[in-house]
């Protein structure tokens, strides 16, 4: 038996998995190249030390973002609304 | 556009207004000649008793309102709170100076510290909020159930909180007897009371409050100075933006001074110290006596002569201060020999990733870089009094918005640091390398009073080379006003900025350990049926016991205290994270995997940082106990092998015993329903 509750669950689930996967190669897949792209520079930065000091943090806060919106389009569509 | 805005926004408008006005008077003051020490005073004072203000404001004895806020905290400026409870007295001092010293490797930190706060996001905070209880040992009990657990979450919480808690009232001694030159006992007992007015009158209401006060002076105190110091060097105010052209120029003069000759031979002479040290400890006893000899001979000699007294004063001064004992010679010939063999390395390029002679030594440090990272971010995630903020929203909603608020107020200070670092390290290089000794810029004397700096000249030609230099990395901060030539109010600022961070950390981790005390263990454990009332004195007294507790130990200036916070990030990560995120996505863990995995992922960190870090402990008679680290990771990262031990853990014992039906139950809950239903 599948109750509203469970889709909802799921589909929260599966946008979790989606960021949290996103999240890991952000912070230790680009990480781990730190040393080759460094070769690059961008505004100034050589890019590994520019990801690891601005550019993870922007992306973080856009991942934090983007759950929240999705989120509230999801709890809006199973009416999950508090206020 | 100022209707438009809410009331507390109003509130904290004015009392930004009111900040900034004070600011601007205290500048008027000390152009009219107000000594130094009075404008360190009068921070101190017009600090506190904002602080102090807000606490009895918002004073209670409401249960809800006590531990957590009444929920009535908009996203907004829960956001500001816990910025402010999260960044403390190391991030604020701390952070920009080790970011100095090891550039790149330092952003560890910086992407850790902030990286937790998406696992925070997406992982735990929404459920705790739906949950809707008080402490994260509450929802651990709830989930599993069974008090075993429980008790389990309240140690690990008091663990990794209390060491935590110490090194921020140290940091208010440091912080007040630098600036306000109070004695660092009686700066220690300040700050004490600088704590308890709010947390005791009104708990997490009036802690949240202070904390969106402590929060605004700490970032306008961060930024001031670094935002001056780049528009003095760049003509641009926003060093975030213009900092990577001043890195270039920092790569383009590391790459002509590192292979000065001079740097060479300076390095050489280091060299050559550390290993005369070596020799002298491989030679112990023996060495230790020939150089009494040597000395006593020495001093007979010159008092036979007609040679002046002071010379023989200090020789005899000399004489007393050798190592009494082997066993001290060798301790201090040690530290010797490394400070030595530290200063005789190579120096690194500040933006150089992994930096290391052979590819396998790049790759450890690889490996430590991505090991750090996960255990702070994991750590982050798992810290009692960051994810207890998120219970104090009204709704799941705001919730999950205010963490992304959290992050970017959080941001702001994070983004700036490494910014600190590159224009420090730009005037080092430029004005401080190859400059002679006599004409060194004053901040560097100043300091050098303090003992943050020290400059010794080894190779005698009266010229400054990189490797004669040593910083304390707090040095950076606190030392910036000086070097961008900015008037003692700014130095004042930046004291009432570090001040405010130590203390908003504070309040935030005591409030943890007491609740974990009064409402977990008396309340939920001993005596259910307490009234509210007791159930607040229990709580109030705790907080005295605990607060007056940690003020003592801090008092002692216990020298390890600052590795030790890093490791309660290992420890909180190993016992909280893999139970929490298990216990709301996996509906198969059961209790006992729970408690194993806890109990498995506590001892393994504790047991891989006692064994890495130490090697005796005199006081039980226990050594030899040393060993390698495993993978060559360091012990700041212990929490790499207790988190990962403790999913497996609970994994494997879940699957070996029965799960229990209620848990479906709970899940259905937290992950749907609204917490009113509840």
């Amino acid at each position: 038996m599948t109750t509203t509750g469970d889709i909802y669950w799921r589909r929260s689930r599966r946008l979790t998995f989606i960021l949290i996967v996103f999240w890991l190669i952000v912070t230790f897949g680009f990480t781990w190249f730190a040393r080759n792209i460094n070769e690059i520079i961008i505004f100034g930065f050589p890019l590994g030390f520019y990801m690891a000091a601005q550019g993870a943090l922007v992306i973080y806060l856009m991942i934090i973002w983007w759950y929240n919106r999705q989120m509230k389009k999801l709890d809006a569509e199973f009416g999950v609304e508090e206020d | 556009m100022f209707a438009s805005l809410s009331r507390l926004q109003r509130y904290y408008l004015y009392y930004t207004g009111c900040f900034l006005a004070f600011i601007g008077v205290l500048a008027v003051l000390e152009q009219h000649g107000m000594p130094p020490r009075w404008i360190g005073y009068a921070f101190l004072c017009f600090t506190i008793s904002m602080y102090a203000l807000i606490g009895i404001v918002c004073r209670t004895s409401d249960v809800s309102e006590y531990y957590v806020a009444g929920r009535r905290v908009p996203a907004f400026f829960n956001g500001m709170a816990t910025g402010a409870d999260w960044m403390s007295a190391a991030s604020f001092i701390g952070l920009a100076g080790t970011l100095y010293l090891s550039g790149f490797q330092g952003l560890a930190y910086v992407i850790g510290w902030t990286g937790g706060f998406v696992l925070v996001a997406l992982l735990l905070a929404p459920y705790l909020r739906r949950f809707g209880q008080y402490t994260i040992p509450d929802f651990l009990g709830a989930r599993y159930g069974g008090n075993a657990i429980r008790l389990v979450a309240v140690a690990a919480a008091i663990l990794a909180s209390f060491v935590y808690v110490v090194a921020q009232i140290y940091g208010v001694g440091v912080i007040t007897s630098r600036f306000v030159s109070l004695q660092f006992e009686i700066g220690v007992f300040v700050g004490l009371a600088g704590i308890l007015v709010c947390s005791f009158l009104g708990g997490m209401r009036a802690v949240t409050w202070t904390q969106v006060a402590q929060y605004l002076i700490l970032i306008v105190a961060y930024i001031t100075p670094v935002a001056i110091l780049s528009y003095n060097q760049t003509g641009n105010p926003v060093p975030q933006l213009v900092y990577g052209q001043v890195l270039q120029q920092v790569t383009q003069l590391e790459d002509r001074l590192f292979q000065n000759k001079d740097e060479l031979d300076v390095r050489q002479l280091y060299r050559e110290r550390a290993d005369l040290y070596a020799q002298k400890i491989m030679q112990l006893p023996q060495s230790l006596s020939f150089e009494r000899d040597q000395l006593s001979a020495q001093i007979n000699q010159l008092k036979a002569s007609d040679a002046q007294m002071k010379d023989i004063v200090a020789l005899e001064r000399q004489y007393r201060d050798l190592p009494h004992d082997p066993e001290q010679a060798r301790a201090r010939w040690e530290s010797a020999m490394f400070s030595a063999a530290e200063r005789s390395k190579p120096p690194i390029h500040h933006a150089e990733a992994f930096p290391g002679d052979t590819p396998e030594e790049q790759n450890i440090m690889r490996i430590n870089f991505l090991a750090l990272i996960f255990c702070l971010t994991v750590g982050t995630a798992a810290l009692p009094h960051v994810l207890i903020r998120y219970y104090t929203t009204p709704t799941v909603r705001q919730a999950r918005e205010s963490v992304f608020w959290s992050l970017l107020f959080i941001l702001l200070l994070y983004i700036t640091a490494p910014a600190y670092a590159v224009f420090a390290k730009y005037e080092v290089l430029s004005h401080l390398a190859e400059i002679p000794i006599a004409k060194l810029p004053g901040w560097v004397a100043a300091w050098a009073k303090v003992g943050l700096v020290s400059i010794e000249d080894i190779n005698a030609d009266g010229i400054l080379q990189l490797a004669e230099l040593s910083l304390n990395p707090d040095v950076i901060v606190l030392a910036t006003p000086e070097i961008a030539g900015m008037p003692y109010v700014v130095s004042g600022l930046v004291a009432a900025g570090g001040l405010a961070a130590a203390l908003s950390t504070a309040d935030g981790l005591l409030l943890t350990i007491t609740s974990s005390l009064s409402h977990d263990v008396y309340y939920r454990i001993f005596r259910p049926d307490a009234s509210t009332q007791f159930r607040l004195v229990i709580s109030k007294s705790m907080l005295l016991v605990v607060a007056i507790l940690a003020a003592t130990v801090a008092a002692q200036k216990p020298g390890t205290i600052l590795s030790m916070v890093s490791w309660a990030f290992s420890i909180a990560g190993s016992a909280f994270f893999p139970a929490l995120v298990l216990g709301i996505f996996w509906e198969r863990a059961t209790r006992e995997g729970a408690l194993a995995g806890m109990l498995v992922g506590i001892c393994l960190s504790i047991y891989y940082i006692i064994r890495v870090e130490f090697d005796s402990v005199p006081l039980l008679g226990i050594s030899g106990f040393g060993m390698e680290p495993w993978f060559h990771i360091q012990s700041t990262s212990a929490g790499v092998f207790g988190v990962v031990a403790g999913f497996v853990t609970i994994i494997l014992v879940s699957l070996m015993t029965r799960s229990d039906p209620r848990s479906a139950n709970f899940l259905r809950a937290i992950r749907f329903r609204s917490g009113e239903e509840l």
